[in-house]
């Protein structure tokens, strides 16, 4: 029922836009044609053109979520356990985090070149502050009382770093994994139709400069594809990571 | 013989300084002979968890001395278990590893930690649960692999911080019966501090009865020697003449503290 009730709604708009299309209400040049970008999605497969375009993409997602990570969760446990450290610091991490850093992406492309490691550097910039606050929240959040218990288990700071701090910490990254694994994306995305050589958003740069909408559109669906492969991927991940966690289908005894 | 746990004219203040300061513990002397189980009762807020705590080593007296076995007290005290009031599991780890967590920590192999957690939970009764995550079992079940945790480190000093309270009467008398029993099991016995507000519970475990005043400023004001026979079943020593006596006696010197804690929470 609510499988083809999606269905049903999605063939109603695709529909509505190729008629539309078609009868000129919806001008082919702004708005492409259906059938038009189905072509091109299928040429870019059936040659296999896209691939090494979409290889780029996802490598620098894949890089800059990576990096953005582990910068986060160490600076993260960092300030979080050193509360003085983080309150020198935190104008400049709140200013930092205020700034729209999407604008940073011409200068990345001046100091990095028109390569994979200025989106590298973009996305990371946006995961980033996205796990850190994360992180921050994380190790604020640990229940004393855990945090005793098992410093009366004789865990020593060390350990305490290890059992205590980051998988508490790492709880709250995986929360926000959604949305840091999209914002790497947007972050490549961006920073390739800012300008590069390579990558899905490079293809929408060159497409928009000949008024190819139809290709420009191919673009979209093909990243929009993209995005929901990942997000299942980080689906599965939680599953699997976060089985200790709460859920409101988990039996409980009693 | 020396007292496994010393607290010698102990006072404890916070936030000083300021002329703020708030005395939680004050000039308090409390010895846990060696083999003893020791209840502390006091009105709710009387700053019984403080005595725990200091206890424990997480908190330093502002003035006096904790000892331990005969020897002061530095950072936390390796030789004592702490079983907590709430949840102190650690939700990321499955039952069984919360327990391997002591040994692990002091160096164990994953395989001997494990080994030995198993065996506790064994006996604290939930053999085949050891799979499961904190939230997956009952307040009862939590408890149960509180005390695994702690027993499996065989300190010989236990300080328990009201750690059935939360839970309902009958798992209540079932997990006093049961920690009876291993408490009883043990040679030689542990030394236990059992902080409680619930004066049956204290009589019916323990050798001897502190009663602590209202707070601020707490201290023991009374204690008793409880000299009910043993092996004892906590419900039914309940029934006994013996039992209603020491009740009486200890009610009636805990009723006026109990009386002080409610005005001064009034007036608040």
């Amino acid at each position: 029922m609510i499988t083809s009730a999606r269905l049903g709604i999605g063939l109603l708009l695709l529909g509505l836009w190729q008629v539309g299309s078609v009868t000129g209400v919806l001008s082919p040049l702004f708005f492409g044609r259906p059938e038009r970008i189905a072509a091109v999605i299928g040429d870019w497969f059936g040659t296999g053109d896209i691939w090494p375009h979409l290889f780029v993409t996802i490598s620098e997602t894949l890089m800059a979520f990576a990096s953005g990570t582990v910068a986060g969760v160490l600076a993260g446990l960092w300030l979080g356990l050193s509360p003085r450290t983080q309150a020198v610091l935190d104008p400049y991490i709140k200013a930092a985090n205020a700034m729209p850093r999407v604008i940073l992406a011409p200068i990345f492309a001046m100091w990095f070149g028109l390569g994979m490691a200025s989106k590298v550097a973009l996305g990371f910039t946006l995961v980033f502050f996205i796990v850190f606050f994360n992180v921050l929240q994380g190790v604020r959040e640990v229940s004393p009382t855990v945090l005793n218990a098992t410093r009366m288990l004789g865990a020593s700071r060390k350990q305490l770093l290890r059992h205590v701090y980051l998988p508490a910490a790492l709880s709250w990254v995986f929360s926000s994994l959604h949305v840091s694994v999209g914002m790497a994306f947007v972050g490549a995305v961006i920073a390739e139709y800012l300008g590069s050589a390579r990558g899905v958003g490079y293809l929408i740069l060159q497409a928009e400069g000949v008024f190819d909408v139809d290709t420009v559109f191919a673009g979209i669906v093909v990243l929009t594809g993209c995005a929901l492969v990942l997000d299942a991927g980080v689906s599965v991940a939680e599953n699997r990571l976060l089985v200790w966690q709460p859920r409101a289908d988990t039996p409980r005894d009693t | 013989m020396t007292a496994a746990l010393a607290l010698t004219d102990v006072t404890v203040s916070f936030g000083g300084g300021r002329g703020l300061a708030y005395t939680a513990v004050s000039d308090t002397t409390l010895h846990v002979a060696e083999g003893e189980f020791l209840s502390v009762v006091g009105p709710t807020g009387c700053g019984k968890s403080t005595l725990l705590n200091l206890a424990a080593g997480l908190l330093a007296p502002t003035q006096g001395q904790v000892e331990v076995l005969g020897t002061a007290l530095r950072g936390i005290n390796r030789r004592a278990g702490y079983l907590f009031q709430s949840d102190s599991l650690m939700p990321w780890r499955s039952a069984r590893d919360n327990v391997a967590a002591g040994p692990e920590f002091a160096g164990q192999s994953r395989a001997a930690a494990r080994e030995a957690a198993d065996a506790w939970l064994d006996r604290v009764g939930l053999r085949g649960h050891g799979a499961k995550y904190p939230h997956q079992m009952s307040g009862g079940m939590r408890k149960r692999a509180q005390l695994a945790q702690t027993l499996v480190l065989d300190p010989p000093i236990l300080l328990m911080d009201e750690p059935f309270s939360a839970l309902d009467v009958q798992t209540r008398l079932m997990m006093e019966n049961e920690l009876l029993a291993l408490w009883q099991g043990a040679t030689p016995r542990k030394s236990v501090l059992f902080i409680t507000h619930d004066l049956e519970e204290a009589i019916s475990l323990s050798d001897r009865v502190v009663v602590l005043s209202a707070g601020p400023a707490t201290r023991p004001i009374a204690e008793f020697p409880i000299d009910l026979p043993r092996p004892r079943d906590v419900a039914e020593i309940r029934m006994t003449p013996r039992f209603q006596e020491l009740q009486e006696r200890i009610w009636s010197v805990l009723r006026d503290e109990v009386l002080k804690a409610y005005q001064a929470w009034r007036a608040a």
